[in-house]
């Protein structure tokens, strides 16, 4: 699979129109990620945004004392990374490939400039990551009622 | 065979017992002689004797006839007698009762098996049987999420299963400690790991939270509400539709249930205070 199909295949880019994935070809590269492997870091700058395509990735925060804790596991047709959103963001969180993990890593600035250039890409890719943040927070909502915790 | 009615216990004895977390375990009953017989997704009546009585549904296999596996969580006077009953201990126990999950309505088909804590226990029978009569179904996917690593229950079975490749297994935990190297997120999140065809049919069984944020996961991947069952497991004290604890809309979970299919239910399993 070539960057193009990948990219076409990426739930990320569904709906997108020919000539959109072509303009959003040459912000993306394949990247390959080793299990254990960190992609990033948090604190860093998020100059990036990762589709993740096989392979698993674990978001940590280090916690003094405890080390670092897994907080939310995500897999292939994943966005790995919100933080680029808003330009001169930083990273809240590490991000490790818990297993080996392909991606496509897109540059965030070309991304956002392309989304600007063109508001019928803007507003495509914009309801995928609406979508995608809506999915993360259900389950985060979940995640906090602590379903399974033994009644007091 | 019980001959002294539906309202009285027989005794039971203790036979084996397994630690399966700081608070979960599964006893293994049985009598002398009575050969049992089961169907998954059904319950017994368990009695704690000088403290009372709760549903307990079957984990084990119902292909053994020699012994009834029930997994308990310590979580009120009666569990923890139950819990803390030793080897050899005698309980009181009344049944099987309820419906079963719809094992003919499977075969041929792909399945689906969505447990959250120890929704797995009333789920583990199902996976025995798929696996006794595996050429008869199609793929058979296991999504198990608990709150931690050590609450995962069934872990050397799990294990083996995932081994065996026989079914699909998934596991998550809500949250991990360090060094944890599995899945971390709510079980839901697993459903976008599976291929999910247009004949899959899904099993639930958890808190019912989770149940819902399951049903809302599931119609996304369009299963249809007709190929969705869960497992109810209400306030049930009589297990005979007599006492009314656990009527639901027209329905008690005891006797109409506690396995419903999601077609049934879902005019009533969004409505709070019912």
């Amino acid at each position: 699979m070539n960057e193009r199909e990948a990219l076409e295949r990426h739930p990320f880019a569904a709906g997108l129109s020919d000539p959109q994935i072509s303009a959003l070809l040459p912000c993306a590269r394949r990247v390959r990620y080793r299990a254990g492997a960190v992609i990033f870091r948090e604190g860093a700058a998020a100059t990036s945004l990762y589709l993740i395509i096989t392979g698993g990735v674990a978001l940590e925060q280090h916690v003094p004392g405890k080390g670092d804790l897994a907080l939310e596991s995500l897999g292939p047709g994943d966005l790995l990374g919100l933080s680029w959103i808003f330009p001169g963001g930083h990273w809240l969180l590490t991000a490790r490939a818990t297993t080996d993990t392909d991606a496509l890593e897109l540059n965030a600035r070309d991304v956002l400039q392309r989304m600007d250039l063109d508001p019928a890409l803007g507003f495509a890719l914009s309801k995928h990551l609406v979508a995608q943040l809506c999915q993360r927070l259900e389950r985060v909502r979940l995640q906090r009622l602590d379903v399974y915790r033994a009644p007091k | 065979m019980n001959t002294a009615g539906p309202m009285t216990p027989r005794p039971v004895v203790v036979r084996n017992i397994h630690i399966e977390s700081d608070d979960v375990v599964t006893l293994d009953l049985a009598t002398e002689s009575e050969a049992w017989s089961f169907q998954p997704g059904q319950f017994n009546m368990l009695y704690a004797f000088g403290v009372g009585e709760v549903p307990v549904s079957m984990s084990g296999d119902p292909s053994q006839t020699d012994r009834l596996v029930h997994t308990i969580r310590s979580v009120g006077a009666v569990t923890e007698a139950l819990c803390r009953t030793p080897l050899g201990g005698v309980v009181g126990l009344r049944g099987p009762f309820g419906t079963p999950w719809p094992m003919d309505t499977v075969r041929g088909r792909d399945l689906v098996v969505v447990a959250g804590g120890l929704g797995l226990a009333p789920l583990r029978p199902v996976l025995y049987d798929v696996l006794r009569y595996r050429s008869d179904y199609g793929r058979i996917s296991l999504l198990a999420g608990a709150r931690t690593p050590e609450d995962l229950l069934f872990k050397r079975e799990v294990e083996r299963w995932k081994q065996q490749a026989a079914i699909d297994v998934h596991l998550s935990v809500d949250r991990a400690p360090a060094g944890w190297n599995g899945q971390v997120g709510v079980v839901t999140s697993l459903l976008s790991s599976i291929d999910i065809s247009a004949q899959t049919v899904a099993f639930v069984c958890g808190p019912e939270v989770m149940m819902r944020f399951t049903v809302r996961e599931l119609q996304r991947r369009r299963v249809p509400a007709e190929r969705i069952y869960l497992s109810m497991e209400r306030n049930m004290k009589c297990a005979v539709g007599f006492c009314g604890h656990c009527q639901l809309g027209p329905s008690f979970v005891c006797k109409d249930g506690p396995i419903f299919r999601y077609e049934q239910l879902k005019s009533l399993f969004w409505l709070p205070e019912i």
